[in-house]
């Protein structure tokens, strides 16, 4: 089920960005010094501008350039029309100012007039201000048409609805229509292009600000208290879609993991489907659910169907059906779930998970209870 | 027209004691000591906010890193943005604006000598208060020391319940003290160019360098007074149990971004406007040509000036705002480059047909004209308010936003230091430690900040202490912080550079540059009164026009 080659645990070889290699320049003593600025500044933009495009959109799982959703599509569309803009506005700009740089340097020996004063030129700066107000407009009716096909596009009927909630450093994931609250791990079907089934998120925030970034899907939207948002997306692509929140929220703002899983219909209804069922009460670790039942972790977590029925920290009630913890910095593993449990911050420093101080029989036994949670 | 006519018998030939130097400069009410003792208090501040991003940048070497654990990042973070935005560029422009403008304008000091000292003295407590907050920010509450809060401190995260004990109080006073400090020197700085200006000097005769201080104090007064107010806000709501910002309790955590960016926005054109001064003070001289289209440049600043008022909501493309107004802010978003294409036009017309000397001011001039143009054409992508959905809280907003304040506001007062230090202290800096400066300096910033565009542009988000393996982020960011470094080295030459010339540095005289502006007419450094008698000019050059009585610009104008 997990694509493991997507996934941004297991995957820890940083490949591809060994293509950037910043050549040292060895710099001559010579005359034109300015010529040899000219050039590495120009290489560096070279070098950057290749690695960019070639080197990273395709081996980074979180590029904006590799699109897989409709808004992020239309928005790589403009970016590229922009960029292209800009690009030749550059060129310009860039080869006038190296022109006069080389052009109209003073010779090695000092002139002594001085060259003639020109003040202004009412044609060239009238010129130099109505193209650029033309670039703009350009600009502008192009940004709009985006805008308002991204920001504005109504919700079908079909649509699956989400409310995501933003917490200190944790997501929260409820499906209204299904009956379904889950953390973390975000599971949507594949859109069909012929037959779109969109997912609609609702963004809401329990706490401080945040916002829900997944590249390839679609651009950033905050999450913020009393300030409910809207965004959408449509995966045309099944698989692990990974990013994270992208709004300063609070000390553990870098570990607030967003994992996507973009499911087949049918996969996807299985999911609905083991979601929807009550925890598993099984016999045998009816010690480790009693040490769950009477510690604090029912102060802050939900398992469906027991005493615990807290809000501030993730659903436990189908923890094993997610294949990480902790918003997704540590695997989801029993050794990783028994050093969450007593020493969280060794995974997760300033998280608001409270280090339990169980005794080690108690720990033993409360894994194997969290172990049955499928 | 006059230079220094008078001598003054030498006072200062028996060296003073010590106590005696502190006291003169601790109670100076001289524009040009406030201005040296603003420039002196930003560089100190600039080595602070300077060590902070290393701290930053050794810790995003490589993923998973632990070199200084999330708290601690968090704080240098939001140290390092403060320090830099407030007790660095802000203090250190007002400091050449303090020194430059009444010489420029042939004035005597600035309209209200007592105001400006209690300024520079509000800001410089300002920036003692935010440092302070490392001893006093755990007040009884044991909490972390310093603010952690991002520079931002975007509601709620800024409210007692996520933000305990004092750090966020002595950020907010901080800010609250300087920023009075700052409002005093605008009023200040206008008050000095309407009234004090020479005989002769009409408005449109004044140096660029005035007219575009004139038009950054007016957008001070403007842009501090919703912070300021905020502030108050926030302090309400700490400690008085207000709830503006509570959003739990009808508050609106939006409102607060709406007050910090129509301080925040305009804040960036406060500090890169006197840049545009430096320019257009620095290319003319070393092109030996007279500024391309004075009344456009004059026009274009205004302009910029007020479309800048109404650009504030494109830094919350991203918090919902509904498409009209994302569209409003896209569109005067992009006007503005407009205003601000016609300046970089015209400093190109000013180089064309001329004759460019490759002094160090003129090199640091022209890292500015390539940098500025690079960070305005990213600014245009992110004024295109769906592209800016990708790009806005990543380290290409990072990348984009140091290309301005690093790439822009910094190569302009490098090469301000390198033009003006020789009228400040009567030395000229060394030439050769001023090249290598600009070249470990250029080299380390396009190594840092060209391939810092690219992680955002990959989905590496801002503010993060680390990051996850496996995104393709580890080698780049590698490469920036090699860059922070090479950096980190060539202001070290510089400052090495500041305090060796001072000693040792070639005699100035009082025009070095053979340039054409009053304050080259007095000596180096200029006595107390700065002129012995007010000069008279007939044109906005009145050094060219002494130099050239067959061909004076007064003909022209």
């Amino acid at each position: 089920m997990q694509n493991s080659q997507r996934s941004d645990l297991e995957h820890a070889v940083d490949e591809g960005a060994s293509h950037t290699r910043v050549r040292q320049r060895k710099m001559r003593r010579s005359r034109n010094t300015i010529t040899t600025a000219l050039h590495s500044v120009l290489f560096l933009l070279c070098s950057i501008g290749s690695a960019a495009a070639v080197d990273f959109s395709s081996t980074a799982p979180t590029s904006i350039f590799s699109p897989q959703s409709t808004p992020a599509k239309s928005i790589f569309d403009l970016s590229m029309f922009v960029l292209a803009i800009t690009g030749i506005v550059f060129a310009v700009v860039f080869s006038l100012l190296v022109y006069s740089i080389l052009k109209f340097r003073a010779g090695s020996a000092k002139a002594d007039r001085e060259p003639a004063q020109v003040y202004g030129s009412t044609q060239i700066e009238l010129a130099w201000t109505i193209i650029p107000i033309l670039i703009v407009v350009v600009l502008f009716l192009a940004t709009a048409r985006v805008l308002h096909a991204v920001q504005d596009a109504a919700m079908p009927a079909n649509a699956i609805e989400v409310t995501a909630i933003g917490h200190q450093f944790w997501w929260e994931y409820r499906y209204p229509q299904l009956g379904v609250v889950t953390a973390n791990e975000l599971h949507i079907p594949v859109s069909d292009p012929a037959h779109p089934t969109p997912t609609f998120l609702k963004l809401l925030s329990a706490d401080t600000d945040h916002s829900f970034w997944v590249p390839e899907l679609a651009g950033k939207t905050d999450l913020i208290p009393n300030h409910p948002n809207r965004m959408w997306m449509d995966p045309q692509r099944t698989g692990i879609f990974v990013g994270q929140c992208a709004q300063y929220c609070g000390t553990q703002h870098a570990k607030m993991l967003l994992r996507v899983s973009v499911d087949t219909p049918e996969d996807f209804a299985e999911w609905v489907r083991e979601q929807r069922q009550p925890a598993i009460a099984d016999e045998r670790v009816a010690a480790g659910k009693w040490v769950f039942e009477t510690t604090a972790c029912i102060n802050c977590h939900s398992i469906n169907g027991t005493a615990a029925n807290g809000r501030f920290g993730p659903d436990l009630t189908h923890l094993m059906s997610r294949t990480t913890i902790a918003a997704g910095a540590a695997l989801n593993t029993p050794d990783n779930l028994r050093l969450w449990i007593q020493n969280p911050e060794a995974i997760k420093r300033g998280s608001l998970m409270p280090a339990m101080q169980l005794s080690k029989s108690d720990a033993d036994a409360l894994v194997s209870y969290l172990e049955t949670l499928r | 027209m006059s230079s220094n006519a008078i001598t003054i018998p030498d006072l200062d030939a028996e060296a003073k004691p010590w106590v005696d130097v502190l006291h003169e400069w601790i109670t100076t009410v001289d524009h040009k000591r406030l201005g040296l003792l603003y420039i002196g208090y930003a560089l100190v501040f600039l080595l602070m906010g300077g060590s902070e991003a290393l701290i930053i940048r050794i810790q995003l070497m490589h993923s998973h890193n632990e070199f200084v654990s999330p708290q601690v990042f968090n704080r240098m973070f939001t140290m390092h943005g403060t320090t830099m935005i407030f007790f660095v560029a802000m203090p250190i422009l007002f400091g050449f604006g303090n020194y430059l403008v009444p010489l420029m304008i042939g004035a005597r000091d600035m309209a209200f000598p007592r105001l400006n000292a209690f300024s520079f003295w509000l800001s410089a407590f300002g920036g003692l208060l935010l440092y302070f907050s490392f001893l006093g920010g755990p007040g009884l509450y044991g909490a972390g020391s310093a603010p952690d809060v991002g520079w931002w401190s975007y509601a709620p995260l800024g409210a007692r319940a996520f933000s305990p004990g004092h750090s966020s109080d002595y950020w907010t006073l901080s800010l609250l003290v300087s920023g009075f400090g700052s409002i005093g020197t605008a009023i200040n700085i206008v008050a000095t160019i309407l009234c004090l200006r020479c005989p002769g000097m009409k408005l449109n005769r004044m140096p660029l360098l005035a007219w575009l201080n004139l038009v950054m104090a007016g957008m001070v007064l403007i842009a501090i007074t919703p912070l300021s107010a905020a502030q108050i806000m926030l302090l309400i709501d700490r400690y008085l149990g207000g709830h503006f910002f509570d959003a739990q309790a009808g508050g609106s955590a939006v409102l607060w971004m709406h007050f910090f960016w129509i301080f925040g926005h305009p804040e960036v054109y406060v500090l890169i406007i006197p840049c545009f001064a430096f320019m257009s003070e620095i290319i003319p001289v070393f092109s030996r040509k007279p500024i391309f289209g004075y009344p456009v440049m004059v026009a274009a600043t205004i302009c910029i000036a007020f479309v800048s008022l109404s650009v504030w909501a494109h830094h919350m493309f991203t918090v919902g705002m509904n498409s009209y107004a994302n569209s409003f802010f896209t569109i005067t978003t992009m006007v503005v480059g407009v205003p601000t294409g016609i300046k970089i036009f015209n400093w190109i017309g000013t180089m064309w047909g001329g004759r460019i000397q490759f002094k160090t001011p003129m090199l640091f001039s022209i890292g500015f004209l390539f940098q500025f143009l690079i960070a305005g054409l990213t600014g245009i992508m992110m004024a295109a308010a769906p592209f800016d959905w990708q790009l806005s809280l990543s380290y290409f907003v990072v990348a984009h936003f140091h290309y301005v304040i690093v790439g822009g506001i910094l190569f302009a007062l490098f090469a301000a230091f390198y033009y003006w230090y020789p009228k400040m202290t009567g030395r000229m800096l060394g030439e050769r430690l001023g090249k290598l400066h600009f070249w470990l300096f250029l080299i380390g910033f396009h190594l840092t900040f060209d391939v810092m565009h690219v992680p955002g542009l990959l989905g590496m988000p801002r503010r993060i202490y680390t990051y996850e393996p496996g995104r393709g982020w580890d080698t780049l960011n590698f490469i920036v912080s090699i860059g922070a470094f090479i950096q980190a080295i060539g202001i070290l030459v510089f400052v090495w550079n500041l305090i060796i010339s001072y000693f040792r540095g070639d005699r100035a005289g009082n025009d070095p540059w053979d340039a054409w502006t009053l304050e080259w007419s007095t000596s180096s450094p200029p006595a107390a009164y700065n002129f012995a008698t007010l000069p008279v000019v007939a044109s906005r050059r009145p050094l060219w026009d002494l130099k050239h009585p067959e061909d004076p610009d007064s003909q022209y104008e």
